[in-house]
């Protein structure tokens, strides 16, 4: 068992190391890569942009999703904007201003020198999405507009409209589908993977389950990519989208992945408030909104004037009150926090009392309600849709939800897991954000990995291995084929009392309540305890309908939650350990006199990376050490 | 709190693409005002999974009107009442204690039924695959800025890009043309310098694969257009007519 994590940082200067990485690498010789089979799970930005640039490149690729078609992944949800170091607005910005802001962004928990890269390649995505033809917003004089975000004092963020993700994903998509054409791409589309081949050691096929017809099929590849998301969806209440899932992750993890800071979820602090026990997702609005909205509670407790009689001098604008010099654009992680810290004094608003107004009455005065209505229309029609109350006329309410996560499988500079042969793109590995995300680095960092780190790395991996072909008929697949299909039997066979929803609402209550915006030792013993007993009883008494030789979403669901009834474990297992308050994992126990949060950098600057074994969870710690940035209390007053 | 209501669905129900379908009705009697219509069909089916009966198989994922995957016909419209709006933004605050709604798939010859509601829509894949991108590989972009756009242009390209594949054209469509999406990202390219070294191939491949998927023909009933969750103008199509016409005359 690897009980060191060797993270492979290139020699040399910050500046200098991913030059140095890719002057060092072996290539793979043109005529040599179509005789090598990449499977791509995933086509989200990660993953469309890496199958589409493999294939570009010459090697067979094989990409597979769940949904029922590759532009469906849920990158196609994320609205504002890409971050990337152009400095077209001459504002001060360079490749180690967006480096400094990711890591300090991330309350230094990340690693440099990926972060570095990620910031020196930021500009050739917005080079390579124009090429595609990806309808940025523009000047007046045809060029890039650009916009600010939270977290950073410069305007780095491109844009279209309120629909980046799906711009940028469409992109990505089309390029796989030019390749798709040209018969470079193999496409999956309704395919799950449950399960990961490993042989002789290295990671050398995938078992899928067809959604359609419940087949269970084997591929054989020479890597793996492993491009599926997040696990947000443990919470059952988040911004994913439905399907979203940590299954595949999950499994290459149950077959030897170490799994890193499983506990570094992020809270997104603008999203359309819970309004019943149906809710089935939450939504969120841009937090590009902040740019011109200002958050306020009343002053007063229960105070339930409408909020246009409330006067100036009895409304509390918190952020700007509490980080005048970022105001509303404080980090998510610190919005989030300051909001439930409102919602807990008895100030929050609306019929729940869980919400915070987000108001742009102001904003509307000073620049005029078609400004407005160009830069957030579509976000404030969709408000509306969902609400029933018009934000031109009355503020928004917003509350945190959970939206992205930071932690993901372990991977090493190439992006390359424990198990050789497995790489994990986007979010689904740890590596780029640490302890909190900056809004526009997750369409940087899917696009960054796909586009420009995997074509180098990937082939380096090839350059170097002996890959012996192994044949799906190999005993390897068939075992994994058949842990597969006696999972599903098993799953059928219960014929319990409660449905699969039933247990995803109870483990998100229980993961929101003791894992989410803040925690507590305690809490975080009971919620072991607790999980623990619902997993077991889920084994027991769970209900699923219908049968495996068709399409049965329920299956798929069942699957998903029974695998988020381990993570969530393991999520609470790594807050209990990290007793610290950092980014998105805040501690009761660790903070300051006025409530901000407390890093220990001195027993705490690691990667927890934990290994599935027999006798449950074992931790390996990866050390961070920074030569080039000094760690510092983020602050943002 | 809103009050509750009792809510009857007509639902589609089909086991698989070659056997019978018809409906069956189903009522909810606790929907809620603030629900949205797919979470009144997860409530109806945690009662069907309760009873012993399989649950209506419907798609969707993001539920907020973006990724395109759920679609079914509502009381005869695609996406339902809602002007502009996907069916899982559609919210029943729009609907009254005692309604009656049905519910159907898409339904068009180039999109077979699954089960239920659910559809195989990849045909609009295969268009796509036959021209509608732009050929570029990774890394051989020149910077972004060396392409200035007209602010108008770029815009106008955004409107048509917009399109979420979700099929509600091609259902409203009498002839169950795909003559929406297909003209949706035609117009996207046209708009830009990006598009144009490939205008005239992407139109005729395009347009040819639509035909050959078994799609129909525009024939200007603009039923697409009032359904379209995204707007999408059928502009684009007399775009894609004028695209196709100069690629067939030079």
């Amino acid at each position: 068992m690897t009980t060191v994590l060797d993270s492979k940082i290139p020699e040399g200067p910050l500046n200098e190391k991913w030059g140095n990485y890719k002057n060092g690498i072996k290539l793979v010789n043109p005529a040599n890569k179509r005789k090598h089979t990449i499977l791509v799970v995933g086509t989200g930005l990660a993953g469309g942009s890496a199958a589409s640039t493999l294939a570009e490149l010459g090697y067979k690729v094989k990409s597979f999703c769940i949904q029922d078609s590759p532009r469906r992944a849920h990158s196609i949800a994320a609205q504002g904007g890409i971050n990337a170091a152009k400095n077209y607005p001459n504002d001060g910005d360079t490749v180690w201003r967006l480096f400094y802001d990711t890591v300090k962004g991330g309350d230094y928990r990340s690693r440099e020198a990926n972060v570095h890269r990620l910031a020196e390649v930021s500009n050739e995505i917005i080079d390579q999405c124009v090429a595609q033809g990806v309808p940025f917003a523009r000047e007046y004089g045809g060029l890039l507009d650009n916009r600010s975000f939270g977290g950073a004092q410069v305007s780095r963020t491109f844009y279209a409209r309120g629909q980046t993700g799906q711009q940028l994903l469409l992109g990505a998509y089309q390029s796989m589908s030019r390749q798709i054409g040209l018969g470079n791409i193999e496409m999956f589309a309704r395919q799950e993977m449950l399960d990961l081949v490993v042989v002789d050691g290295k990671a050398r096929g995938i078992i899928t389950r067809n959604l359609v017809t419940g087949e269970i099929e084997s591929h054989s590849g020479d890597a793996v990519l492993l491009c599926t998301g997040g696990y947000g969806n443990v919470y059952y209440l988040s911004t994913n989208a439905k399907n979203s899932n940590v299954t595949a992750a999950w499994r290459c993890h149950k077959k030897g992945a170490a799994f890193a800071n499983p506990c570094f979820t992020q809270i997104h602090p603008t999203c359309i408030p819970v309004s019943g026990d149906y809710q089935s997702k939450l939504t969120l609005m841009s937090e590009s909104l902040r740019n011109d909205g200002r958050v306020w509670v009343p002053k007063k407790q229960g105070d339930n004037r409408r909020p246009r009689d409330i006067p100036e001098d009895e409304r509390d604008y918190y952020l700007e009150r509490r980080y005048p010099s970022f105001g509303n654009l404080v980090p998510r992680d610190v919005a989030s926090r300051n909001a439930k810290y409102a919602c807990d004094e008895g100030k929050g608003v609306g019929e729940t009392k869980l919400a915070v107004f987000l108001d742009f009455a102001e904003a509307i005065n000073r620049l005029g309600k078609p400004a407005i209505e160009a830069r957030y229309g579509n976000l404030f029609e969709m408000y509306e849709r969902i609400t029933g109350e018009n934000p031109y006329e009355t503020p928004m309410r917003i509350y945190p939800a959970v939206h992205y996560t930071m932690g993901g499988l372990w991977v090493d500079y190439e992006l390359q897991s424990n198990i050789p042969g497995l790489f994990v793109l986007g979010e689904a590995n740890f590596s780029d954000h640490g302890a909190n995300r900056l809004g526009a680095s997750a369409l940087m960092q899917g696009l960054a990995d796909g586009y420009f780190v995997i074509p180098y790395t990937l082939g380096n991996y090839i350059a170097n291995n002996e890959l012996p072909h192994v044949a799906e008929t190999d005993e390897a697949f068939a075992k994994a084929a058949s842990d597969s299909s006696g999972r599903l039997e098993k799953l059928l066979s219960i014929q319990g009392t409660k449905t699969v929803t039933e247990y995803h609402r109870e483990l998100g209550r229980l993961v929101w309540d003791y894992v989410g915006m803040s925690r507590t030792a305690e809490g975080l013993k009971k919620a072991i305890v607790e999980i623990t007993a619902l997993r077991e009883d889920f084994w027991k008494n769970v209900l699923v309908p219908g049968e495996n030789s068709t399409m049965n979403k329920n299956l798929e669901f069942a699957g998903r939650v029974a695998d988020f009834l381990e993570l969530g474990e393991l999520m609470a297992r790594d807050a209990l350990e990290r007793e610290e308050s950092c980014g998105g994992h805040f501690r009761e126990e660790y903070q300051s006199e006025d409530g901000e949060a407390s890093r220990n950098d001195d027993l705490f600057t690691y990667v927890a990376a934990w290994f599935h074994t027999e006798n449950g969870h074992q931790l390996v710690k990866e050390p961070l050490t920074y030569e080039n940035v000094k760690l510092t209390t983020r602050s943002y007053k | 709190m809103a009050e509750n209501m009792n809510i009857k669905l007509k639902v589609w129900r089909q086991a698989g693409p070659h056997t019978q379908g018809r409906f069956e009705t189903y009522s909810v009697p606790d929907a809620n005002p603030h629900m949205s219509f797919l979470e009144l069909l997860d409530v109806l089916n945690e009662q069907l999974i309760k009873s012993g009966t399989d649950p209506v198989e419907f798609d969707h994922d993001c539920r907020e009107g973006i990724c395109g995957s759920c679609g079914v016909v509502v009381d005869g419209v695609a996406h339902g009442p809602q002007r502009r709006t996907a069916c899982c933004q559609l919210h029943m605050r729009h609907y009254q204690d005692g309604d009656t709604i049905v519910v159907e798939p898409w339904r068009a010859e180039a999109f077979p039924i699954i089960k239920d509601l659910v559809v195989d829509r990849s045909a609009f894949d295969r268009i796509i695959a036959a021209g509608g991108y732009v050929s570029i590989n990774a890394g051989s972009a020149q910077d972004a800025n060396n392409l200035p756009i007209a602010k108008d242009k770029a815009d106008l390209a955004m409107d048509y890009a917009a399109c979420i594949g979700c099929g509600a054209c091609v259902a409203a469509c009498p002839n169950a043309s795909a003559s929406l999406f297909t003209a949706a990202k035609i117009s996207h390219l046209a708009m830009l310098p990006q598009g144009s070294p490939e205008r005239k191939k992407r139109v005729t491949a395009m347009v040819d694969q639509m035909a050959e998927e078994g799609f129909g023909d525009c024939s200007n009933h603009a039923e697409c257009e009032a359904v379209c969750p995204k707007g999408i103008s059928i502009s684009s199509i007399a775009t894609m007519r004028r695209e196709y016409m100069k690629a067939m005359l030079s």
